[in-house]
């Protein structure tokens, strides 16, 4: 309970809006008598309604538009999440290492980051989805590898400030070992600084996903993601504007929660340091 | 000074080499190659297309070639369109540069005015309303906020075309840049807020109202060049993103930039007009990113090229 | 004339009271101190004098410069008394010149926004007030930016920067904290020098430097002035607990008397560090130093001198170039990991941030009990946990305080707990790297105190790390003085104090305030600034700020020898009278 004590409004209102789709993204579809895939004719670009239990009104072959947003939405933070992990293991191995060995090592590694961070990735990556065509795993690998320079940099600059710090000396001089330092010394004090940015990250890696998606080069049909539906529902923007209004909504809010989580999460962390 | 440009200008020469290769091997690994989609070639015509292309060569000799071409400006010929690479992209650039450039120079000039004003009004009811705005304009992506645009602005008020035609004028330009700029106002507005904040709470600040400077020379005079320091190593991302953004804004308000121009070649797999492109965007973006951090260098004196 | 007039002044926060009716005047020419410890109100009081309170600070009362109220109106009311009528000096210069202005350019823009001059005219009368304050080559310098000036030079372009408008009275807020003592004479006499056409303020925790730089003085204590009078008649009888106290943290204490038995607990010899290959710099250069069991032996010198490497090529920290490090006899393995577990346990090192030198996730019961998880990891938990409070009583720590972490500590705890944390092993040789310079006055003498007492019982053996002469003097048997990486003079505390054979360490001992109003104070002040060890001297490494340099003292360096049972590197130290 300490540990939510201290905690900010913004903290615990984003982080409540994000734990509420998420888990509205799991029930709804079970709950609604509709599926995500079955098509219906019948119920072509049907309005938002309560009948039939289509609150968010049907797409141009008749699905249920909020299955498929609340489908949408799983697909989304699954990519992003397993994305931000991948980014979260590169950046933090690569950024610990050269911070912790330091010199030319460090040196090198941070040249490396440096150089990578002239290159457009994304157009590499869409020269990737076009290669290997549209596979649903190289989404993850394609953003976690955008993604995990700046955790290189952040993790690598902490680090190496860790090092220097003179709690560390002074474990060091008492006989602790290198295993102990680490394990009790720096990656605690690491700790608060990776999650924030990894809470940081996730919104990166939606806007990509959702991009890519956007692009036609993400999700294959009949799976989707928030980002395609924006797609789909971009030729109707004049004629029935809820195909985009919704999951443009929707994906609004996910990523200013993450967004604001974020923001919230340093700033506590700001504040525990000045103390 | 030139020294140090001149030793960046040669360290980005392998990063470019590594990013083409890198390209170049990509794109020949393609399933299905530019002539295989929709058309059946009779054999001796793909042959001899072959053969005008030099497919046949090993692809190291191929890659070769094409470098050699590079280094003389030649990007080659376009597979699937009429004329060569480079005049496709000469042609393509202007409107790519125009919306890029607009779009940069709104960026800066409002997200700086917007950021800084919050700042020196820090906590008021204006500030948190300007941040919450900014905060929604970093969370929608460039490719919703477009087709809102599209549908207040040109479906529903019929103020503004909602895509590029032929027929000119410039009013087309003011929905694409808007799209554009807006998400990097955002981001823009939040720093310069940020670092304004940490630059008014400074010591030397202090010691300027301490010795009667107005605020608005304290602002002018002071605040400005520090706090500018964190939006100025932003401008390298900041550019990227404008470049990435243009390739969706390009696809929906059908301007034939350089963005279009790219995912139509990557669609019909054109080799050297997809190569072209990316060599051209490395290009770019690396030598952007030396010319901010030149500036930077003039902004912080603390920094030495060494 | 009346310059500045404070009737009844408060500022409070929304939850505490930081200045509390505080009443004052100030006549042209007068100097006036202000003392208190920190937290005493004293920055307040200096923001508030100048209509710079934070905004969410009430301030009532009044305060009138040159008759003009200043409290509750309009900031463009109080704008044209700033640095016209009154000038300000903050306390870390580093702080408060703008880094990405240059010098010259800072000082004429506030002629220029004062419509005092126009730009050509402003920027020579920059250049002018450079050169009044005795920045060599003002011209280059009114062209550089702040990072390229020292410490010292950056204050006295600050003091150009209050002067410039030529205001009556000067605000000087601590200024020279920040400073080395050698510096800190060169500011305080800069300031004694412009009292012919300015007025003083002059704010400070320092007993001494008041002593000598003002007429009148008061104490502040919890923002509530506690006593005011002429500066004779405070520091004769001074009757507030407060003012004692601060008085009591400044005088001289004798020093211990030397040890009658010496048995080597720690000893360098010809130790060099050196850092980096092309541009070489040598921190320190061929260093002896022997400490014996149960005695306190002190470094001493100005920042950057080498000191601080020295402590950390003792303890293994860095790795010297040269030389090596005897521990109870026994040569050690240069880098600390390569030294066995006894030796590990054997030496300790104090580090002078107390905030920084606790890891900010554990409880101080952990910090203190971890030297024992890697020493005696066969301890059951009752015995480390009665071990960990033994430790904390020592330095005067309640058991309450071990479930706290280390951002709940007063900075005084804090070191606290570090030193508990070195003590829990009970070492032989404990390095303290200006291990008490963060703290005040009171603070310091309860922990030098303490460590002490630890001494007496245990014979523990002390390395004294300090530009702080005054609490040196109080705590070692034996004074090492440091300048440019070499010892230039080593010897008993009392003995190297009273009678010095180095020019350098009389310039030091001279360069220390003292708290006694009465007291003839030195003509001669040591000028410049420590050259860069980048690029040293020829010959004595002090010869180009010394008076009494030869010829000799410019091309021969000189050997270390024993002058009268003391150690000196100084070819004159035999015929010169200090």
């Amino acid at each position: 309970m300490r540990l939510l004590a201290g905690i900010n409004r913004t903290v615990v209102v984003s982080g409540g809006i994000l734990l509420a789709v998420t888990l509205a993204s799991m029930v709804l579809p079970w709950l609604s008598p509709n599926d995500f895939a079955t098509q219906d004719l019948d119920q072509r670009l049907a309005e938002p309604a309560a009948r039939a239990m289509h609150w968010f009104g049907t797409d141009n072959v008749g699905r249920d538009l909020l299955v498929r947003s609340m489908q949408g939405i799983r697909v989304t933070l699954l990519v992003a999440i397993v994305a931000s992990l991948v980014s979260l293991v590169i950046g933090v191995a690569w950024g610990a290492v050269a911070g912790y060995v330091g010199g030319r090592v460090d040196a090198f590694m941070m040249r490396a980051v440096d150089g990578l961070y002239a290159v457009p990735f994304l157009f590499f990556v869409i020269l990737l989805m076009v290669v290997f065509d549209n596979s649903f795993l190289l989404i993850f690998v394609a953003i976690g590898a955008i993604n995990w320079l700046d955790m290189a940099r952040i993790v690598r600059g902490q680090t190496l400030s860790l090092r220097e710090r003179e709690f560390v000396k002074a474990a060091r001089l008492m006989g602790v070992s290198t295993s102990g330092i680490i394990l009790r010394h720096i990656a605690p004090n690491l700790l608060g600084v990776v999650i924030v940015y990894l809470t940081l990250t996730i919104p990166q890696a939606i806007l990509v996903e959702s991009f890519l998606s956007f692009l036609g080069l993400g999700v294959q049909e009949p799976s989707t993601s928030l980002g395609s539906l924006v797609d789909d529902g971009m030729q109707y923007v004049g004629t029935a504007s809820w195909l985009i209004l919704f999951p443009a909504a929707l994906l609004a809010i996910i990523l200013m929660c993450f967004n604001f989580l974020g923001d919230g999460l340093r700033d506590q962390l700001d504040v525990r340091q000045q103390e | 000074m030139a020294q140090y440009v001149l030793r960046r200008l040669l360290a980005a020469i392998p990063t470019l080499f590594v990013v083409i290769a890198v390209a170049f091997m990509l794109i020949r690994f393609t399933p299905g190659g530019p002539f295989d989609e929709e058309r059946v070639v009779p054999p001796d015509v793909e042959r001899a297309l072959i053969e005008a292309y030099n497919l046949d060569d090993p692809l190291v000799v191929q890659f070769f070639d094409y470098l050699g071409g590079l280094v003389r400006g030649d990007l080659g010929p376009s597979f699937r369109f009429e004329g060569r690479v480079g005049d496709l992209i000469v042609a393509a650039l202007p409107y790519s540069l125009t919306i890029g450039l607009l779009a940069m120079l709104l960026a800066l000039s409002v997200g700086i005015a917007v950021g800084s004003w919050a700042a020196i009004r820090k906590n008021s009811l204006l500030d948190r309303v300007v941040m919450a705005f900014a905060m929604t304009g970093i969370s929608i992506p460039i490719f919703v906020i477009a087709p809102l645009l599209v549908l207040v602005f040109a479906v529903r008020l019929g103020w503004l075309p909602a895509a590029w035609s032929s027929s000119g004028g410039t009013a087309w330009l003011v929905l694409p840049v808007l799209a554009l700029a807006l998400p990097q106002i955002a981001y823009i507005a939040r720093m310069t807020r940020a670092s304004m904040i940490d630059v008014l709470a400074s010591g030397y600040i202090r010691t300027a109202r301490a010795q009667g400077l107005t605020t608005a020379e304290i602002l002018r005079y002071h605040a400005l060049k520090p706090a500018m320091l964190p939006v100025l190593s932003y401008l390298g991302p900041a550019i990227a993103a404008i470049l990435t953004g243009s390739i969706v804004i390009e696809t929906i308000f059908a301007i034939p930039g350089l963005g279009q121009l790219f995912v139509s070649g990557a669609d019909a797999r054109d080799y050297t007009l997809v190569l072209g492109v990316v060599a051209f965007y490395a290009t770019l973006v690396m030598a952007l990113n030396l010319v901010v951090d030149i500036l930077y260098g003039f902004l912080d004196p603390r920094i030495r090229y060494r | 004339m009346t310059l500045l007039s404070v009737t009844d002044l408060s500022v409070r926060f929304s939850d505490a009271l930081a200045v509390d009716g505080l009443s004052l005047q100030i006549e042209s020419g007068e100097a006036l101190g202000l003392v208190g410890e920190s937290g005493s109100g004293k920055t307040q009081t200096a923001l508030a004098l100048m209509g710079l309170s934070p905004s969410n600070a009430i301030v009532t009362g009044s305060v009138r410069i040159d008759g003009n109220e200043i409290i509750d109106v309009d900031e463009s009311a109080i704008r044209p008394l700033r640095a016209v009528r009154v000038g300000m000096v903050f306390q870390d210069p580093a702080d408060a010149l703008n880094p990405c202005l240059r010098i010259g350019d800072q000082l004429a823009r506030i002629l220029i926004s004062h419509g005092l001059a126009d730009a050509a005219a402003a920027r020579r009368s920059a250049i002018e007030a450079l050169a009044r304050v005795g920045l060599p080559d003002p011209e280059r310098q009114s062209r550089a930016w702040p990072h390229q000036l020292s410490g010292g030079m950056r204050q006295r372009a600050m003091i150009a920067a209050a002067l410039i408008a030529k205001p009556d009275l000067l605000i000087a807020d601590e200024p020279t904290t920040a400073l080395d003592v050698t510096v800190q004479a060169q500011i305080l006499a800069l300031l004694d020098d412009i009292r012919e056409d300015t007025a003083l303020l002059l704010i400070t925790h320092d007993m001494g430097v008041v002593a000598g730089h003002c007429q009148r003085m008061i104490v502040l204590d919890g923002g509530k002035p506690v006593e005011e009078g002429p500066v004779e008649a405070v520091y004769s009888a001074p009757e507030h607990p407060r003012t004692q106290a601060l008085l009591a943290a400044t005088r001289l204490k004798a020093a211990p008397p030397p040890l009658t038995d010496s048995v080597p607990a720690l000893q360098a010899e010809q130790t060099t560090v050196a850092y980096g290959r092309r541009n070489r710099l040598e921190a320190v250069k061929s260093a002896d130093l022997v400490v014996n069991i149960g005695e306190t032996v002190a470094i001493v010198g100005e920042s950057g001198c080498g000191k601080s490497t020295l402590a950390a090529a003792l303890t293994g920290l860095v790795v010297p170039e040269a030389g090596r490090v005897v521990f109870m006899g026994q040569p050690l393995a240069a880098d600390i990991t390569d030294r066995p577990a006894a030796v590990r346990k054997g030496m300790q090192l104090i580090f002078q941030d107390p905030a920084g030198s606790l890891n900010p996730q554990m409880r101080v019961r952990d910090i203190v009990a971890e030297p024992l998880r890697v020493h005696a990891p066969g301890l059951s938990t009752t015995e480390r946990r009665a071990s960990v409070s033994a430790a904390l009583a020592d330095m005067g720590l309640d058991e309450q305080l071990e479930d706290r972490f280390p951002h709940e500590l007063s900075g005084g705890q804090a070191q606290r707990v570090a030193i508990a944390r070195a003590l829990v092993l009970e070492p032989q040789v404990m390095v303290c790297d200006e291990a008490v310079a963060a703290l005040d006055g009171t603070v310091r003498e309860r922990i030098l105190d303490a460590l002490q007492a630890v001494q007496k019982k245990t014979g523990l053996s002390i390395v004294f790390i300090s530009h702080d002469l005054g609490v040196v003097r109080a705590i070692s048997h034996r004074v090492a003085v440091m300048y440019l990486g070499s010892f230039v003079e080593v010897g008993e505390t009392s003995a190297l104090f009273d009678a010095p054979r180095h020019p350098y360490t009389k310039a030091l001992l001279d360069a220390v305030p003292i708290a006694d109003p009465a007291a003839e104070r030195p003509m001669v002040i040591l000028g410049g600034e420590v050259p860069s060890p980048l690029s040293p001297p020829a010959g004595c490494a002090f010869h180009p700020r010394c008076a009494y340099a030869v010829d000799r003292c410019r091309s021969e360096e000189p050997e270390q020898r024993d002058v009268g049972g003391r150690q000196v590197a100084c070819h004159r130290s035999e015929e010169l009278e200090l």
